[in-house]
Protein backbone atom coordinates (compact mmCIF):
# COMPACT_ATOMS: atom_id res chain seq x y z
CA UNK A 1 0.00 0.00 0.00
CA UNK A 2 1.41 3.52 -1.21
CA UNK A 3 2.19 5.69 2.22
CA UNK A 4 -0.52 8.86 1.96
CA UNK A 5 1.12 12.19 1.52
CA UNK A 6 -0.78 14.11 4.55
CA UNK A 7 1.16 17.02 3.47
CA UNK A 8 2.94 18.20 0.40
CA UNK A 9 5.06 20.85 -0.88
CA UNK A 10 6.65 22.19 -3.85
CA UNK A 11 8.08 25.39 -4.91
CA UNK A 12 6.88 27.03 -1.81
CA UNK A 13 8.19 30.76 -1.43
CA UNK A 14 7.10 33.39 0.57
CA UNK A 15 8.04 36.66 1.39
CA UNK A 16 7.53 39.06 4.16
CA UNK A 17 6.86 42.59 2.84
CA UNK A 18 9.74 42.89 0.57
CA UNK A 19 12.46 40.43 1.85
CA UNK A 20 12.17 36.97 0.31
CA UNK A 21 12.24 34.03 2.37
CA UNK A 22 11.52 30.72 1.61
CA UNK A 23 13.40 30.36 -1.85
CA UNK A 24 11.38 26.92 -3.41
CA UNK A 25 10.97 24.47 -0.41
CA UNK A 26 9.78 21.06 -1.17
CA UNK A 27 9.34 18.31 0.91
CA UNK A 28 6.40 15.91 2.33
CA UNK A 29 4.83 14.41 5.11
CA UNK A 30 3.65 10.86 5.57
CA UNK A 31 0.54 10.33 7.28
CA UNK A 32 1.00 8.98 11.06
CA UNK A 33 5.06 10.31 10.62
CA UNK A 34 6.66 12.68 12.74
CA UNK A 35 8.88 15.10 10.98
CA UNK A 36 11.87 17.61 11.81
CA UNK A 37 12.86 20.82 10.21
CA UNK A 38 16.47 21.82 11.64
CA UNK A 39 18.46 24.55 10.51
CA UNK A 40 20.41 27.28 11.83
CA UNK A 41 18.25 30.70 13.08
CA UNK A 42 17.22 32.36 10.16
CA UNK A 43 17.12 29.35 7.60
CA UNK A 44 13.31 29.70 7.16
CA UNK A 45 12.02 27.22 9.63
CA UNK A 46 9.46 29.31 11.49
CA UNK A 47 8.57 30.94 7.74
CA UNK A 48 8.24 27.93 6.17
CA UNK A 49 5.00 26.87 9.47
CA UNK A 50 3.44 30.23 9.25
CA UNK A 51 3.57 29.87 5.28
CA UNK A 52 1.70 26.22 5.54
CA UNK A 53 -1.09 28.41 7.58
CA UNK A 54 -1.12 31.29 5.09
CA UNK A 55 0.44 34.07 7.79
CA UNK A 56 2.94 35.06 5.96
CA UNK A 57 2.32 38.07 3.56
CA UNK A 58 2.71 36.51 0.34
CA UNK A 59 3.51 33.18 -0.67
CA UNK A 60 3.84 31.09 -3.80
CA UNK A 61 3.98 27.43 -5.24
CA UNK A 62 2.04 24.53 -3.65
CA UNK A 63 0.73 23.49 -0.68
CA UNK A 64 -1.41 20.55 -0.56
CA UNK A 65 -2.71 18.79 2.33
CA UNK A 66 -4.86 15.47 2.20
CA UNK A 67 -4.44 16.07 -1.57
CA UNK A 68 -6.21 19.42 -1.74
CA UNK A 69 -4.55 22.55 -2.67
CA UNK A 70 -4.36 25.19 0.21
CA UNK A 71 -2.10 27.63 -1.59
CA UNK A 72 -5.29 30.13 -1.94
CA UNK A 73 -7.04 29.56 1.15
CA UNK A 74 -7.32 32.21 4.18
CA UNK A 75 -5.59 30.67 7.68
CA UNK A 76 -9.01 29.87 9.18
CA UNK A 77 -9.70 27.61 5.97
CA UNK A 78 -6.78 26.37 6.55
CA UNK A 79 -7.29 25.26 10.09
CA UNK A 80 -10.98 24.23 9.86
CA UNK A 81 -8.88 21.93 6.58
CA UNK A 82 -7.57 20.10 9.58
CA UNK A 83 -4.33 21.97 10.28
CA UNK A 84 -3.16 22.80 13.68
CA UNK A 85 -0.76 25.28 14.87
CA UNK A 86 1.72 25.73 17.93
CA UNK A 87 3.49 29.16 17.24
CA UNK A 88 6.95 29.60 18.73
CA UNK A 89 6.27 32.10 20.87
CA UNK A 90 3.34 30.11 21.90
CA UNK A 91 0.76 32.87 21.89
CA UNK A 92 -1.27 32.10 25.20
CA UNK A 93 -4.07 34.54 25.73
CA UNK A 94 -3.22 37.31 28.95
CA UNK A 95 -6.79 38.22 29.03
CA UNK A 96 -8.14 34.82 28.58
CA UNK A 97 -8.05 32.22 31.50
CA UNK A 98 -6.15 29.09 31.26
CA UNK A 99 -9.21 27.16 30.81
CA UNK A 100 -10.61 29.57 28.30
CA UNK A 101 -7.47 29.45 26.45
CA UNK A 102 -7.47 25.43 25.81
CA UNK A 103 -11.09 25.95 25.00
CA UNK A 104 -10.84 28.65 22.34
CA UNK A 105 -9.84 26.98 19.44
CA UNK A 106 -12.81 25.80 17.54
CA UNK A 107 -13.47 22.47 17.15
CA UNK A 108 -12.63 21.62 13.69
CA UNK A 109 -13.47 17.50 12.82
CA UNK A 110 -14.17 14.82 14.94
CA UNK A 111 -11.62 12.70 16.93
CA UNK A 112 -9.82 15.31 19.18
CA UNK A 113 -8.78 14.46 22.42
CA UNK A 114 -11.49 15.27 25.42
CA UNK A 115 -10.17 17.77 28.01
CA UNK A 116 -10.46 14.47 30.58
CA UNK A 117 -7.65 13.19 28.40
CA UNK A 118 -5.42 16.29 28.02
CA UNK A 119 -5.94 16.20 31.87
CA UNK A 120 -4.30 12.94 31.65
CA UNK A 121 -1.75 13.68 29.60
CA UNK A 122 -0.95 17.26 31.09
CA UNK A 123 -1.86 16.88 34.84
CA UNK A 124 -0.74 20.56 35.94
CA UNK A 125 -2.76 22.01 33.64
CA UNK A 126 -5.61 20.82 35.72
CA UNK A 127 -4.12 21.82 38.83
CA UNK A 128 -3.71 25.54 37.13
CA UNK A 129 -7.05 25.04 35.00
CA UNK A 130 -8.68 28.15 37.27
CA UNK A 131 -5.86 30.46 36.93
CA UNK A 132 -7.03 33.58 35.80
CA UNK A 133 -4.69 34.64 32.81
CA UNK A 134 -3.35 32.33 30.81
CA UNK A 135 -0.01 34.25 31.01
CA UNK A 136 0.32 33.90 34.58
CA UNK A 137 1.33 30.46 34.18
CA UNK A 138 5.48 29.49 33.66
CA UNK A 139 7.17 28.79 30.47
CA UNK A 140 6.64 25.43 30.78
CA UNK A 141 3.03 25.45 31.44
CA UNK A 142 2.13 27.80 28.63
CA UNK A 143 3.95 25.46 26.11
CA UNK A 144 2.04 22.44 27.07
CA UNK A 145 -1.35 24.72 27.42
CA UNK A 146 -0.67 25.49 23.85
CA UNK A 147 -0.27 21.85 22.46
CA UNK A 148 -3.26 21.11 24.61
CA UNK A 149 -5.88 23.79 23.64
CA UNK A 150 -4.72 22.50 19.74
CA UNK A 151 -5.24 18.42 20.57
CA UNK A 152 -8.83 18.94 20.99
CA UNK A 153 -9.55 20.71 17.87
CA UNK A 154 -9.65 17.27 16.01
CA UNK A 155 -6.98 18.63 13.87
CA UNK A 156 -4.80 15.24 12.16
CA UNK A 157 -1.68 17.37 11.44
CA UNK A 158 0.02 19.21 14.17
CA UNK A 159 2.72 22.08 13.23
CA UNK A 160 4.94 22.43 16.46
CA UNK A 161 7.42 25.70 16.63
CA UNK A 162 10.17 25.23 19.03
CA UNK A 163 7.99 23.53 21.25
CA UNK A 164 11.29 22.69 23.63
CA UNK A 165 12.82 26.10 23.51
CA UNK A 166 13.28 27.72 26.82
CA UNK A 167 13.09 24.77 29.25
CA UNK A 168 13.91 22.83 31.51
CA UNK A 169 15.17 19.46 30.64
CA UNK A 170 11.97 17.74 32.96
CA UNK A 171 9.36 19.93 30.61
CA UNK A 172 11.31 18.95 27.52
CA UNK A 173 11.37 14.79 28.46
CA UNK A 174 7.56 15.33 29.09
CA UNK A 175 6.89 16.92 25.88
CA UNK A 176 8.85 14.67 24.32
CA UNK A 177 6.58 11.65 25.53
CA UNK A 178 3.49 13.86 24.68
CA UNK A 179 4.36 13.61 21.18
CA UNK A 180 4.94 9.69 20.76
CA UNK A 181 1.86 9.80 22.64
CA UNK A 182 0.07 11.88 19.84
CA UNK A 183 2.42 9.98 17.19
CA UNK A 184 0.99 6.64 18.69
CA UNK A 185 -2.98 8.09 18.37
CA UNK A 186 -2.17 8.65 14.76
CA UNK A 187 -1.76 11.95 14.95
CA UNK A 188 1.12 13.29 12.03
CA UNK A 189 3.04 16.02 13.49
CA UNK A 190 5.50 18.57 11.64
CA UNK A 191 7.88 19.79 14.16
CA UNK A 192 10.39 22.94 14.10
CA UNK A 193 13.78 21.90 16.25
CA UNK A 194 16.64 23.66 17.10
CA UNK A 195 17.72 20.69 19.63
CA UNK A 196 18.37 17.72 16.91
CA UNK A 197 18.92 15.68 20.19
CA UNK A 198 15.82 16.35 21.44
CA UNK A 199 14.47 15.56 18.08
CA UNK A 200 16.31 12.30 16.88
CA UNK A 201 14.11 11.19 20.28
CA UNK A 202 11.32 11.36 18.61
CA UNK A 203 10.99 11.78 14.55
CA UNK A 204 10.68 9.84 12.14
CA UNK A 205 13.03 12.10 9.05
CA UNK A 206 14.91 15.22 9.38
CA UNK A 207 14.62 17.78 6.82
CA UNK A 208 17.82 20.09 6.94
CA UNK A 209 16.84 23.67 5.83
CA UNK A 210 19.41 26.35 4.53
CA UNK A 211 18.52 29.88 3.73
CA UNK A 212 15.01 29.44 2.91
CA UNK A 213 15.50 25.73 0.47
CA UNK A 214 15.22 21.94 1.71
CA UNK A 215 19.26 21.16 1.35
CA UNK A 216 19.13 17.19 2.61
CA UNK A 217 16.72 14.91 4.25
CA UNK A 218 18.05 12.37 6.66
CA UNK A 219 16.10 9.05 8.36
CA UNK A 220 16.04 9.05 12.03
CA UNK A 221 17.38 5.44 11.70
CA UNK A 222 20.61 7.46 9.90
CA UNK A 223 21.07 9.95 11.81
CA UNK A 224 24.46 8.86 13.93
CA UNK A 225 26.03 7.93 10.39
CA UNK A 226 24.78 11.25 9.53
CA UNK A 227 26.79 13.20 12.80
CA UNK A 228 29.40 14.79 11.18
CA UNK A 229 27.15 16.53 8.26
CA UNK A 230 24.63 17.58 10.37
CA UNK A 231 26.98 19.36 12.89
CA UNK A 232 28.54 21.06 9.29
CA UNK A 233 24.90 22.06 8.32
CA UNK A 234 23.98 23.26 12.29
CA UNK A 235 26.95 24.96 13.01
CA UNK A 236 26.65 22.87 16.52
CA UNK B 1 -38.03 69.95 53.40
CA UNK B 2 -35.25 68.19 53.70
CA UNK B 3 -31.61 69.88 53.50
CA UNK B 4 -28.68 68.14 52.52
CA UNK B 5 -25.55 70.24 53.07
CA UNK B 6 -27.91 73.36 52.63
CA UNK B 7 -29.24 72.15 48.90
CA UNK B 8 -32.64 71.35 49.06
CA UNK B 9 -33.55 67.35 48.55
CA UNK B 10 -35.24 67.76 45.49
CA UNK B 11 -33.06 69.49 43.78
CA UNK B 12 -29.95 67.25 44.86
CA UNK B 13 -31.76 64.24 43.74
CA UNK B 14 -33.37 65.91 40.63
CA UNK B 15 -29.53 66.54 39.61
CA UNK B 16 -28.39 63.47 40.41
CA UNK B 17 -31.17 61.67 38.70
CA UNK B 18 -30.61 64.01 35.81
CA UNK B 19 -26.72 62.82 35.85
CA UNK B 20 -27.64 58.82 36.17
CA UNK B 21 -29.22 59.77 32.98
CA UNK B 22 -26.57 61.82 31.34
CA UNK B 23 -24.26 58.77 32.73
CA UNK B 24 -26.72 55.83 31.22
CA UNK B 25 -26.04 57.59 27.70
CA UNK B 26 -21.96 57.93 28.40
CA UNK B 27 -21.41 54.88 29.55
CA UNK B 28 -23.91 53.01 26.84
CA UNK B 29 -22.00 55.07 23.81
CA UNK B 30 -18.55 54.32 24.90
CA UNK B 31 -19.04 51.22 25.82
CA UNK B 32 -19.51 50.71 21.68
CA UNK B 33 -16.71 52.49 21.17
CA UNK B 34 -14.74 50.45 23.57
CA UNK B 35 -15.72 47.34 22.09
CA UNK B 36 -14.99 49.13 18.72
CA UNK B 37 -11.46 50.47 19.53
CA UNK B 38 -10.58 46.83 20.93
CA UNK B 39 -11.45 44.97 17.98
CA UNK B 40 -10.58 47.47 15.33
CA UNK B 41 -8.37 49.50 16.49
CA UNK B 42 -10.25 52.55 15.22
CA UNK B 43 -11.52 55.72 17.19
CA UNK B 44 -14.70 55.93 15.81
CA UNK B 45 -15.74 59.58 15.70
CA UNK B 46 -18.82 58.28 13.52
CA UNK B 47 -20.35 56.90 16.87
CA UNK B 48 -22.40 60.27 17.43
CA UNK B 49 -23.80 60.56 14.13
CA UNK B 50 -25.07 56.81 14.30
CA UNK B 51 -26.70 57.70 17.97
CA UNK B 52 -28.37 60.35 16.60
CA UNK B 53 -29.51 57.51 13.31
CA UNK B 54 -30.67 55.31 15.87
CA UNK B 55 -33.19 58.23 17.18
CA UNK B 56 -33.76 59.09 13.51
CA UNK B 57 -34.76 55.65 12.79
CA UNK B 58 -37.32 55.20 15.53
CA UNK B 59 -38.80 58.92 14.42
CA UNK B 60 -39.18 57.75 10.76
CA UNK B 61 -40.39 54.06 11.62
CA UNK B 62 -43.17 55.52 13.95
CA UNK B 63 -44.05 58.44 11.45
CA UNK B 64 -44.02 56.52 8.02
CA UNK B 65 -45.21 53.39 9.33
CA UNK B 66 -46.57 53.74 12.75
CA UNK B 67 -44.17 51.65 14.34
CA UNK B 68 -44.18 52.43 18.19
CA UNK B 69 -40.82 52.47 20.67
CA UNK B 70 -41.07 49.24 21.99
CA UNK B 71 -40.26 47.58 18.43
CA UNK B 72 -38.31 50.03 17.47
CA UNK B 73 -35.98 49.54 20.24
CA UNK B 74 -35.38 46.66 18.56
CA UNK B 75 -35.43 47.51 14.69
CA UNK B 76 -33.61 50.86 14.68
CA UNK B 77 -30.59 48.99 16.38
CA UNK B 78 -30.49 46.05 13.80
CA UNK B 79 -31.22 48.68 11.36
CA UNK B 80 -28.34 51.22 11.72
CA UNK B 81 -25.99 48.15 13.27
CA UNK B 82 -26.95 46.78 9.29
CA UNK B 83 -25.31 50.26 7.94
CA UNK B 84 -22.64 50.12 9.92
CA UNK B 85 -21.74 46.83 8.88
CA UNK B 86 -22.01 48.42 5.16
CA UNK B 87 -19.59 50.84 6.52
CA UNK B 88 -17.21 48.48 7.56
CA UNK B 89 -17.09 46.10 4.56
CA UNK B 90 -16.88 49.08 1.95
CA UNK B 91 -14.43 51.84 3.67
CA UNK B 92 -13.45 51.29 7.28
CA UNK B 93 -11.76 47.46 6.59
CA UNK B 94 -9.43 49.43 4.15
CA UNK B 95 -7.75 51.58 6.66
CA UNK B 96 -6.50 48.17 9.05
CA UNK B 97 -3.10 48.39 7.46
CA UNK B 98 -2.54 52.17 8.39
CA UNK B 99 -1.95 54.39 11.49
CA UNK B 100 -4.92 55.18 14.06
CA UNK B 101 -4.82 59.09 12.82
CA UNK B 102 -6.73 57.95 8.96
CA UNK B 103 -9.25 55.64 10.85
CA UNK B 104 -10.27 58.75 12.92
CA UNK B 105 -10.24 61.25 9.87
CA UNK B 106 -12.29 58.74 7.93
CA UNK B 107 -15.22 58.18 11.08
CA UNK B 108 -14.92 62.03 11.65
CA UNK B 109 -15.29 62.99 7.90
CA UNK B 110 -18.23 60.24 7.65
CA UNK B 111 -19.71 61.53 11.10
CA UNK B 112 -20.20 64.99 9.55
CA UNK B 113 -21.31 63.63 5.81
CA UNK B 114 -24.11 61.57 8.06
CA UNK B 115 -25.27 65.00 10.20
CA UNK B 116 -25.15 66.78 6.81
CA UNK B 117 -27.66 64.27 5.22
CA UNK B 118 -30.04 64.27 8.01
CA UNK B 119 -29.75 68.01 8.34
CA UNK B 120 -30.62 68.70 4.81
CA UNK B 121 -33.68 66.21 5.06
CA UNK B 122 -34.97 66.89 8.52
CA UNK B 123 -34.07 70.41 9.56
CA UNK B 124 -32.12 71.11 13.04
CA UNK B 125 -34.57 72.35 15.10
CA UNK B 126 -35.44 69.06 16.23
CA UNK B 127 -38.83 66.89 16.27
CA UNK B 128 -40.62 65.58 19.26
CA UNK B 129 -40.74 61.78 20.04
CA UNK B 130 -43.49 61.07 22.38
CA UNK B 131 -43.01 58.85 25.66
CA UNK B 132 -45.25 55.61 24.79
CA UNK B 133 -48.14 55.74 27.46
CA UNK B 134 -47.28 53.17 29.40
CA UNK B 135 -44.26 55.14 30.70
CA UNK B 136 -46.02 58.02 31.04
CA UNK B 137 -46.25 59.81 34.48
CA UNK B 138 -43.95 59.78 37.50
CA UNK B 139 -43.43 57.69 40.36
CA UNK B 140 -43.57 58.98 44.19
CA UNK B 141 -40.08 57.47 45.88
CA UNK B 142 -40.86 59.09 48.80
CA UNK B 143 -37.72 61.77 48.77
CA UNK B 144 -38.68 62.92 44.87
CA UNK B 145 -40.42 62.21 41.98
CA UNK B 146 -38.87 60.28 39.49
CA UNK B 147 -40.50 60.75 35.49
CA UNK B 148 -41.05 56.72 35.03
CA UNK B 149 -39.29 57.06 31.69
CA UNK B 150 -36.26 58.42 33.28
CA UNK B 151 -35.95 55.33 35.67
CA UNK B 152 -36.49 53.16 32.62
CA UNK B 153 -33.48 54.91 30.69
CA UNK B 154 -31.32 54.02 33.74
CA UNK B 155 -32.61 50.32 34.03
CA UNK B 156 -32.31 49.78 30.30
CA UNK B 157 -28.77 51.12 30.29
CA UNK B 158 -27.96 49.18 33.22
CA UNK B 159 -29.39 45.79 31.93
CA UNK B 160 -28.10 46.53 28.20
CA UNK B 161 -24.51 47.43 29.89
CA UNK B 162 -24.12 44.45 31.75
CA UNK B 163 -25.56 41.98 29.39
CA UNK B 164 -22.73 43.34 26.88
CA UNK B 165 -20.19 43.21 29.55
CA UNK B 166 -21.53 39.68 30.36
CA UNK B 167 -21.29 38.46 26.80
CA UNK B 168 -17.26 39.51 26.57
CA UNK B 169 -15.86 38.33 29.78
CA UNK B 170 -18.11 35.48 30.85
CA UNK B 171 -18.73 33.58 27.45
CA UNK B 172 -16.71 31.82 25.14
CA UNK B 173 -17.94 34.11 22.07
CA UNK B 174 -16.60 36.84 24.35
CA UNK B 175 -13.13 34.41 24.97
CA UNK B 176 -12.68 34.95 21.26
CA UNK B 177 -13.14 38.46 21.07
CA UNK B 178 -10.98 38.93 24.08
CA UNK B 179 -8.22 36.44 22.13
CA UNK B 180 -8.80 38.31 18.51
CA UNK B 181 -8.05 41.41 20.37
CA UNK B 182 -4.76 40.18 21.29
CA UNK B 183 -3.61 38.42 18.28
CA UNK B 184 -5.95 38.28 15.65
CA UNK B 185 -3.80 36.59 13.12
CA UNK B 186 -2.99 33.55 15.26
CA UNK B 187 -7.48 32.80 16.05
CA UNK B 188 -7.63 32.88 12.58
CA UNK B 189 -4.97 30.22 12.32
CA UNK B 190 -7.21 28.33 14.67
CA UNK B 191 -9.89 28.41 12.30
CA UNK B 192 -11.81 31.40 13.17
CA UNK B 193 -13.10 33.80 10.74
CA UNK B 194 -11.41 36.98 12.01
CA UNK B 195 -12.68 39.57 9.31
CA UNK B 196 -16.03 38.66 9.77
CA UNK B 197 -16.04 38.68 13.89
CA UNK B 198 -14.46 42.17 13.25
CA UNK B 199 -17.29 43.52 10.49
CA UNK B 200 -20.38 42.20 13.09
CA UNK B 201 -18.17 43.91 16.04
CA UNK B 202 -18.53 47.00 14.50
CA UNK B 203 -22.13 46.27 13.55
CA UNK B 204 -22.76 45.19 17.34
CA UNK B 205 -21.04 48.66 18.76
CA UNK B 206 -22.99 50.60 16.09
CA UNK B 207 -26.11 49.15 17.35
CA UNK B 208 -25.18 49.73 20.66
CA UNK B 209 -25.04 53.55 19.85
CA UNK B 210 -28.31 52.98 17.94
CA UNK B 211 -30.01 51.77 21.12
CA UNK B 212 -28.86 54.63 23.09
CA UNK B 213 -30.48 56.83 20.42
CA UNK B 214 -33.93 55.40 20.49
CA UNK B 215 -33.97 55.72 24.47
CA UNK B 216 -32.59 59.15 23.98
CA UNK B 217 -35.89 59.87 21.56
CA UNK B 218 -38.35 61.00 24.21
CA UNK B 219 -35.55 62.74 26.13
CA UNK B 220 -34.21 64.86 23.96
CA UNK B 221 -35.39 66.27 20.39
CA UNK B 222 -34.37 64.45 17.19
CA UNK B 223 -32.13 66.46 16.16
CA UNK B 224 -29.23 65.93 13.75
CA UNK B 225 -26.71 67.33 16.35
CA UNK B 226 -27.83 65.41 18.99
CA UNK B 227 -24.94 62.51 18.76
CA UNK B 228 -22.25 65.55 18.48
CA UNK B 229 -23.26 67.10 21.92
CA UNK B 230 -23.02 63.60 23.80
CA UNK B 231 -19.79 62.40 21.80
CA UNK B 232 -16.73 65.36 23.51
CA UNK B 233 -17.83 64.20 26.76
CA UNK B 234 -18.40 60.31 25.72
CA UNK B 235 -14.33 60.67 24.49
CA UNK B 236 -13.63 61.85 27.90
CA UNK B 237 -15.16 59.27 29.62
CA UNK B 238 -13.67 57.14 27.35
CA UNK B 239 -9.99 58.64 27.78
CA UNK B 240 -10.61 58.33 31.80
CA UNK B 241 -11.80 54.80 31.75
CA UNK B 242 -9.03 53.82 29.82
CA UNK B 243 -9.10 52.95 26.06
CA UNK B 244 -10.86 49.72 25.61
CA UNK B 245 -11.59 48.97 29.17
CA UNK B 246 -15.33 47.69 28.97
CA UNK B 247 -15.91 48.04 32.39
CA UNK B 248 -14.02 51.11 32.83
CA UNK B 249 -16.08 52.12 30.38
CA UNK B 250 -19.94 51.27 32.51
CA UNK B 251 -18.36 52.46 35.69
CA UNK B 252 -16.91 55.96 34.25
CA UNK B 253 -19.93 56.87 31.95
CA UNK B 254 -22.24 56.22 35.15
CA UNK B 255 -19.96 57.90 37.08
CA UNK B 256 -19.16 60.86 35.43
CA UNK B 257 -22.69 61.68 34.82
CA UNK B 258 -23.03 61.69 38.36
CA UNK B 259 -20.58 63.93 39.15
CA UNK B 260 -21.62 66.14 36.39
CA UNK B 261 -25.33 66.24 37.99
CA UNK B 262 -23.68 66.94 41.45
CA UNK B 263 -21.53 69.76 40.43
CA UNK B 264 -24.96 71.31 39.05
CA UNK B 265 -25.66 71.47 42.11
CA UNK B 266 -22.61 72.38 44.24
CA UNK B 267 -21.03 74.88 41.57
CA UNK B 268 -22.75 75.14 38.53
CA UNK B 269 -20.39 77.26 36.39
CA UNK B 270 -18.16 74.39 36.32
CA UNK B 271 -20.57 71.52 35.06
CA UNK B 272 -19.71 72.19 31.41
CA UNK B 273 -15.63 71.71 32.15
CA UNK B 274 -15.91 69.17 35.07
CA UNK B 275 -15.57 65.74 33.21
CA UNK B 276 -12.50 67.65 31.47
CA UNK B 277 -10.93 68.32 34.82
CA UNK B 278 -11.47 65.02 35.62
CA UNK B 279 -10.06 64.10 32.70
CA UNK B 280 -6.99 66.29 32.99
CA UNK B 281 -6.33 65.08 37.14
CA UNK B 282 -6.96 60.74 35.95
CA UNK B 283 -4.13 61.46 32.87
CA UNK B 284 -1.44 63.10 35.38
CA UNK B 285 -2.00 60.01 38.20
CA UNK B 286 -2.78 56.92 35.28
CA UNK B 287 -2.07 57.64 32.07
CA UNK B 288 -3.36 55.11 31.31
CA UNK B 289 -7.15 55.37 32.34
CA UNK B 290 -8.91 54.57 35.89
CA UNK B 291 -8.89 50.50 34.37
CA UNK B 292 -6.66 50.97 31.25
CA UNK B 293 -4.39 47.83 31.42
CA UNK B 294 -0.56 48.66 30.72
CA UNK B 295 0.34 48.44 27.46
Amino acid sequence: MPEFRMLEISELNAWYGESHILHGVDFNVQEGEVVTLLGRNGAGKTTTMKSIMGLVGRREGSVKFKGGETIDLMPNLIARAGIAFCPEERGIFGSLSVTENLMLPPIVAPGGLSVDEIYALFPNLKERAKTAHGTRLSGGEQQMLAIARILRTGARMLLLDEPTEGLAPVIVQQIGRTIREIKSRGFTVLLVEQNFRFAATVADRHYVMEHGKIVDMIENAQLGSSMDKLHEYLGV
Amino acid sequence: MIMIFGIPGPLLFGQLLLGLINGAFYAMLSLGLAVIFGMLNIINFAHGALFMMGAFVAWILLDALGIGYFPSLILAPLIVGAFGVVLERTIISRLYKLDHLYGLLLTFGLSLVIEGLFRNAYGSSGLPYRIPDILQGATNLGFMYMPNYRGWVVLAALVVCFSTWAIIEKTSLGATLRAATENAPLVQAFGVNVPRVVTLTYGAGVALAAFAGVLAAPIYSVNPNMGSNFINTVFAVVVIGGMGSILGSIVTGFGLGVIEGLTKVFYPQASATVVFLVMIIVLLARPRGLFGKAA
